[in-house]
């Protein structure tokens, strides 16, 4: 396995050479590929199994996001956001209403803030619960997705209770929040927090200890953390590289400095302390959901921003710390009602840059572990 | 006329099997028989492999089809009979039409030994633990032809993982059988013959689980997990790991040849079953043949097929009477009630002395063969799947050198028992 560390990246250019040595197989694993994720495209160079070198092959799900948002007033925008990654649709739409507040120089009353964080971190976990599911459905664990689907249900009736969608929720406004909490609300979070905390022991039982699964992550793509950082890898991925960066503590938005919480770490950066970081941050959220519950003030749940919504002048870039790592808005605005340029830094996308360091001398299989364990979501690198 | 109504009728009330007597008209009846009952039983597991792993994922599975999804597995099946027959334009033709009759004649070939009672099989071959296993390997034959005829990528790489699992695998599963044949031969009279083996087990009133415990013991959990291996089922199911593969080395083939390999697996699944009951799990015999012995308990346990069947009729007579009291659901739930007094009259049937004593060697051997079958969906429900290098590990690194040093030690202590009974007289049964 070590020669191949030094072998060349697929040269896509001179395919003649790779189809005329024997010994290699070229194939096309996605975009239609049971395990891909989506539209994922993945040109893997083989010797037998082993694989020689991979490239991945985006564009397929390009929506041409960015560009929209050239057309749209800011408050227009707001709902396409979700469809970038539509499992953590929570955490797009704060990060984009928080970095047009940024840019306006409002901030959301304490109440809608505290509204925010607790949406965003039933979010994470219901992100968390479906990478869970498709990871382990990925390495051949077909109960794990079943029991997973079923907790991230409670969720969304929370979502849909909350704001009328289950998915792409459009749950936050620029300025705060357009609802006030249900009646019953806080009753319905703290019973789905009593409610998933031995659904998480369950998801455990199966796999945390299984052999199986211990094979087939322990040791399965690893990469460093100085390696993670140079890539720009972020989110658990770089945190179970042992780096001990999250934009919640780092760099607190929302109100999360009010909030204790630890960020698990791991040691090795495989898949396997991948699997022990977002398990251990599932947990952690429940945490800061309980702590949010005790606190949310009383209050306006709006700021008071503009009806027609002019920013002047400038840039600004605000990133939050969405399940998939850091999720940025850099917005540029000309004064006028629609951005003039709106970029986006979505965690998958950049993640999914470490695949072929992550996969290089593994198997083919390694390659489905490894993308089930970078979590990916095609809408978000696409975009 | 007359001569034949004798040969039919002269071979009832033999104690050979139809194979061991000439008798051909028996022979061909038994085989229809068998590939009848295989079939039913493939259909049966289909249902049962979907409720069952339903049931353990928190979801209902079929529904719709029959009450409680029961005439799914024939609609499938109808499904799979109606829909188009494709052949890749670039398949190797003719190869590609062979591959699934290869695996689906291995298959079921090998049902001609299996011993469903001391008279209930079609021969009974002096080398029949051989056959089995030299017959339910050839279905690799049909794999690795199957993969390549495809002149597809994830079919070739489906088909070696295939070849390569089944050929490693094959030699544990070898070394466990040999060490159970051992067993047979301690008192000079070793034998390959399935009945044998069965009858040997008889004669020691213990079945060869729990002989020269725990080396009995070890040997049969070679087998087994060795067996789950060359059948390509989970966690070794790497040939068609659809994560990976998308469905391996199947992946080009749809309908009818599609279900032949569907059909082959579960039929293989069987096979490889009757070996382990055959082997260690005393057959067709009913449990507890020492501790509770006797007429009573003869008799006791002779009921247990009636028994059975009555309580399956009395899950659907439940099942009905927790039907939706909806007109839509009324067909479904006067059918599900036929299905249960159909379940509980043959329960009675079972329970009058000829029918129960016709039943019953086949009751026990086929209950066997059924926890086998659930173990199956059980792994498949619970585990994750191997790599394909950690597979290759555990079959060369641990279970061929367990397999070899317990053949070993299973001939030591066989050997000094055989020495100590000539010796003090004792221990031989």
């Amino acid at each position: 396995m070590a020669d191949s560390k030094t072998l060349s990246p697929l040269d896509l250019d001179t395919p003649d050479k790779t189809y005329l040595d024997a010994n290699e197989l070229v194939i096309n694993m996605g975009p239609q590929h049971p395990a891909t994720h989506g539209v994922l495209r993945v040109i893997l160079r083989l010797d037998g199994e082993k694989v020689l070198g991979l490239e991945c092959v985006i564009g397929y799900l390009h929506r041409g996001v960015e560009k929209i948002a050239e057309n749209r007033t800011y408050t227009m925008f707001n709902p396409y956001v979700d469809r970038m990654d539509y499992v953590a649709a929570v955490s797009n739409g704060l990060g984009y209403c928080e970095a047009v507040e940024k840019l306006l120089s409002v901030e959301a009353p304490p109440r809608a803030q505290y509204i925010r964080v607790i949406l965003t971190e039933l979010n994470r976990i219901a992100s968390h619960q479906l990478w869970l599911g498709t990871h382990a459905l990925d390495i051949g664990a077909i109960t794990p997705l079943f029991y997973t689907f079923r907790d991230r249900e409670e969720i969304l009736k929370i979502f849909e209770k909350y704001c009328g969608a289950r998915l792409t929720t459009h749950a936050f406004r620029i300025g705060g929040l357009q609802y006030e909490a249900y009646d019953g609300f806080e009753k319905d979070v703290k019973n789905f927090v009593s409610f998933v905390k031995p659904k998480m022991d369950e998801y455990e039982e199966l796999l945390t200890t299984n052999r199986i699964w211990l094979e087939r992550t322990k040791g399965v793509g690893v990469i460093s953390g100085k390696d993670a950082i140079a890539l720009g890898v972020t989110g658990p991925v770089l945190r179970a590289s042992g780096v001990k960066w999250d934009i919640r503590k780092a760099q607190p938005y929302a109100n999360y400095k009010n909030f204790d919480f630890e960020i698990p770490i791991g040691q090795n950066g495989d898949t396997y302390d991948r699997y022990i970081v977002r398990m251990a941050e599932m947990r952690q959220s429940l945490r800061i959901i309980e702590q949010a519950m005790e606190g949310i003030p009383e209050g306006p749940i709006m700021a008071k921003v503009p009806k027609v919504m002019k920013p002047p002048v400038g840039e600004v870039y605000h990133s939050i710390e969405a399940p998939k790592g850091e999720l940025g808005y850099f917005i540029v605005s000309d004064g006028s009602t629609q951005p003039y340029r709106v970029r986006v830094r979505p965690p998958s996308f950049v993640n999914l840059q470490a695949l072929e360091v992550m996969c290089r001398g593994h198997l083919v299989a390694d390659v489905i572990a490894v993308i089930g364990t970078l979590d990916i979501v095609l809408g978000e690198v696409d975009r | 006329m007359n001569d034949i109504i004798t040969y039919v009728t002269s071979y009832l009330g033999s104690d050979l099997t139809p194979g061991m007597a000439g008798n051909w008209f028996w022979a061909t009846v038994y085989i229809l028989l068998i590939f009848v009952g295989v079939s039913v039983g493939v259909i049966a597991m289909n249902w049962l492999e979907r409720k069952i792993l339903a049931h353990m994922q928190v979801r209902l599975g079929p529904m719709r089809v029959g009450p409680h999804g029961l005439l799914q597995p024939i609609a499938d099946a109808l499904k799979l009979l109606l829909k188009e027959d494709i052949i890749p334009a670039e398949a190797d033709r003719v190869v590609f039409w062979v591959a699934p009759f290869v695996v689906v004649l291995a298959a079921f070939t090998v049902f001609i030994v299996v011993p469903f009672g001391p008279t209930y099989a079609v021969t009974d071959m002096n080398i029949g633990i051989l056959f089995m296993l030299g017959v339910s390997s050839l279905s690799v034959l049909g794999i690795v032809t199957a993969g390549w005829a495809s002149n597809s990528h994830y079919p070739l790489i489906g088909a070696l993982r295939s070849s390569a699992q089944m050929v490693s695998y094959e030699i544990a599963m070898g070394l466990a059988v040999v060490s159970a044949l051992l067993m047979t031969s301690l008192d000079g009279q070793g034998t390959l013959s399935m009945i044998g083996i069965v009858k040997a087990q008889l004669a020691e009133q213990q079945w060869f689980l729990f002989k020269f415990f725990p080396l009995g013991l070890i040997a049969f959990l070679i087998f087994a997990i060795a067996m789950v291996a060359e059948t390509n089922r989970a966690p070794f199911d790497l040939p068609e790991a659809e994560s990976e593969l998308t469905a391996g080395f199947h992946t080009e083939y749809s309908g009818f040849r599609w279900s032949l390999f569907f059909l082959a697996e579960y039929a293989a699944m069987m096979a490889v079953s009757s070996i382990a009951v055959t082997l260690w799990l005393g057959g067709w015999l009913r449990p507890f043949p020492n501790a509770l012995s006797g007429p009573a308990w003869d008799l006791a346990f002779s009921l247990v097929p009636g028994i059975a069947f009555l309580f399956l009729g009395g899950l659907c007579f439940y099942g009905t009477a927790r039907m939706p009291k909806h007109p839509y659901f009324r067909i479904q739930t006067i059918g599900l009630a036929g299905f249960g007094a159909l379940l509980a009259l043959i329960g009675l049937v079972l329970f009058l002395p000829g029918p129960r004593n016709l039943v019953e060697d086949i009751f026990w051997f086929t209950a066997k063969v059924a926890g086998f079958m659930y173990l199956y969906i059980w792994y498949r429900g619970t585990f994750p799947r191997y790599r394909f290098d950690q597979l290759m590990k555990v079959g060369w690194k641990v279970l061929l050198p367990v397999g070899l040093a317990l053949l070993v030690l299973t001939a030591i202590v066989g050997m000094r028992s055989e020495l100590w009974a000539d010796i003090h007289g004792w221990g031989r049964p």
